[in-house]
């Protein structure tokens, strides 16, 4: 049986007819609803040309949730790699206890967010929480994590450290195993300072990992849904609430479907910047071997 | 002055004794070769000498100072690895240069140094290539390059050639003597390749089981070795060592305490007929299988006393399986039990030698 040049086709047909459902559509229907006033139930949808965008680009409150936004995802993002490349360097050696440590702190990766919510939920509580029972024997007085603008942002920041650490210590831990031991041995005898070896050596061989973990750290803090709606429901006062938690809330509990699809379409524009960034970096400054 | 000297280096790994008590003494300026089998512990005593190791007992000097307990880095040593240790995220200018930043030398004469080095060792075009753009003799030469812009007191070469195709390395021999030569300093070259260490150093220490075998230079290791293991380590192909009791009737004179008796491919002749040669031990056999390298011809032979390799500089014999082969009284080596080296005559021997036919 021959099947000439449509042999190629009929393989990737399935890939293709799966993306094209899943992704590809949903993405053309989100963008054609932008364009459009819709309750979610009317069979109407009324052509409204850039009015969602002029009024989601004025809407003071939207502004607030593209600020939550950045200082979430920035200071996420950053606290994770930092603190995980320090446990990595940290852990990177044979023993026990290592293995326990390591293991230890991966295991909020594999648990769900909505109970990792709730049990944070508990432990932040102003009046009964652990945290507060903790800080108070030091004679600090209670902390009102989740239930003040000021805190309710950084509190959810710590959960989504404490959940992201284990995962990125140990893609860094494999990251630090690929370097080969003699060029460590090298450095020594060029008598290298321990902090020039990690400036000079140890990052830039990193730095695919590095880019790696940035990338996915900036488009998974981006699309924070969970912790939200559980811990918070945005509030108080819109300070905890973020882009996709605004994108449910105007389309599924305001019905404002035209007006959230439009700010899907901002979250994919934004989104996308990331990654072409990320890969015009990636060509230019990652050291691959 | 720097002159290297091991007393009592004794290394464990868990239960395992690499190094066994060692005690060495590498003279300032020589070309020091330490060759053995795999897993004899050359390694470990160089990467001991460089403090990438630390002994479990015992003590090294370089020069009059202990350093024993001195951070690599301390040692004033260079070192060439096996797969080169390169930086791979730096320009060979960088990989050159980092030592010396390390040193805190002014730029000017970082500079200056570079260029002179990457002019000797022929880099000066690469200078800002990344390590994995190089070919592996380019590579080696960075690798060089980087272990003499530090003007190290010692050289350290763990099995540098051995990644290279069989060509280049012996462009890279050659180089590295001259360059050893033009140094003056000192230089030890770990190598499991018996003819690396016969043609570059002048003194080899030869290793098995983290015991030192023999230290000599190449040839009179290679003419005079102190036991069984020098004989059948040195030399392509290496000494035919026979068992005593095979070459009885060969040899009745021979005392008991004999009971290794060797000798060297070249020091036999073979002919197809059977010449009558008095001081010499005459055998008949047959040959197995001729290699033809042009210049010299080696025969693997079965006799009575065994299998044994014949180099010979004359025509090939190809009309006949069977010849015999004569070997000198006086270029025979004798061996005792624990093969050691048996080397006064009247400790082998109890009468003058008879010239003796012998066959199947």
């Amino acid at each position: 049986m021959s099947l000439g040049k449509a042999r190629p086709y009929l393989m990737i047909f399935p890939a293709i007819l799966v993306f094209t459902l899943f992704f590809i559509y949903p993405i053309g229907y989100m963008i054609y609803l932008s364009f459009h006033d819709w309750n979610f139930i009317s069979p109407d949808k009324n052509y409204v040309g850039f009015n969602n965008f002029t009024a989601l680009l004025q809407d003071a409150k939207f502004m607030q949730v593209l600020r939550n936004t950045f200082i979430y995802s920035a200071l996420t993002v950053s606290l994770t790699i930092s603190i995980s490349l320090l446990l990595a360097l940290w852990l990177n050696r044979k023993g026990a206890m290592y293995g326990f440590v390591q293991g230890a702190i991966f295991s909020p990766h594999i648990i769900s967010l909505v109970s990792i919510s709730m049990l944070w939920m508990w432990l932040m509580d102003t009046d009964y929480g652990l945290l507060n029972w903790f800080l108070n024997l030091f004679g600090i007085s209670n902390v009102p994590w989740l239930t003040n603008p000021k805190t309710s942002l950084l509190s959810l920041i710590i959960v989504a450290v404490w959940k992201g650490i284990g995962y990125y210590t140990l893609i860094f831990i494999a990251g630090l195993q690929s370097i080969p031991k003699d060029i460590y041995e090298a450095a020594a005898l060029d008598d290298t300072s321990k902090v020039r070896t990690f400036f000079k050596l140890t990052l830039p061989m990193l730095s695919p990992t590095l880019f790696f973990l940035t990338i996915i750290g900036l488009i998974g803090s981006f699309q924070v849904f969970e912790t939200i709606s559980i811990m918070t429901g945005g509030g108080p006062i819109n300070s905890t609430n973020t882009i996709v938690y605004y994108i449910y809330e105007n389309g599924f509990r305001f019905f404002k479907i035209g007006y959230a699809s439009t700010a899907g379409v901002l979250l994919l524009g934004i989104i996308g910047v990331f990654t072409i960034l990320y890969f015009r970096l990636l060509s230019r400054k990652v050291h691959y071997q | 002055m720097a002159e290297i000297r091991l007393e009592n280096v004794v290394k464990r790994f868990n239960e395992d004794e690499v190094v066994k008590n060692l005690n060495l003494t590498i003279a300032d300026g020589s070309f020091t070769v330490i060759v053995g089998p795999s897993g004899c512990g050359k390694s470990t005593t160089l990467r001991m000498i460089a403090g990438l190791e630390s002994p479990t007992s015992g003590d090294i000097w370089i020069g009059d100072q202990c350093v024993t307990n001195v951070e690599p880095g301390k040692r004033n040593i260079a070192m060439v690895f096996q797969n080169y240790a390169l930086y791979p995220t730096m320009t060979v200018r960088k990989n050159i240069e980092f030592g010396l930043v390390n040193k805190k030398v002014p730029k000017a004469e970082r500079e200056a140094l570079i260029q002179e080095i990457s002019d000797i060792v022929g880099l000066t075009e690469h200078l800002d290539k990344k390590p994995q753009q190089l070919s592996g003799g380019q590579r080696q030469r960075v690798a060089l390059a980087r272990a003499m812009v530090k003007k190290p007191k010692v050289f350290i070469l763990d099995e540098p050639l051995s990644n290279l195709d069989a060509k280049l390395r012996g462009q890279m021999r050659r180089e590295l003597i001259q360059l050893h030569k033009r140094l003056g300093t000192t230089f030890i070259y770990v190598t499991h390749d018996q003819v690396e260490a016969m043609s570059m150093g002048d003194q080899i220490i030869l290793l098995d089981q983290g015991v030192v075998q023999q230290v000599d230079s190449p040839m009179n290791m290679y003419h005079d070795p102190n036991n069984v293991f020098t004989a059948e380590f040195i030399g392509t192909p290496a000494m035919n060592i026979l068992e005593r009791e095979r070459l009885e009737i060969f040899l009745p004179s021979l005392m008991d305490r004999v009971r290794h008796v060797g000798f060297k491919p070249e020091h036999a002749h073979i002919s197809a007929e059977m010449e009558k040669m008095s001081d010499h031990l005459v055998m008949k056999s047959e040959i197995i299988t001729t290699e033809t390298l042009g210049a010299e011809t080696i025969y693997t032979v079965m006799n009575q006393a065994g299998t044994m390799n014949i180099k010979s500089f004359t025509e090939p014999i190809t009309d006949t399986q069977k010849v015999y082969i004569a070997i000198p009284f006086d270029q025979l080596y004798f061996f005792d039990e624990n093969e050691k080296r048996i080397r006064a005559t009247e400790d082998y021997m109890e009468a003058p030698m008879p010239a003796m036919v012998g066959g199947a």
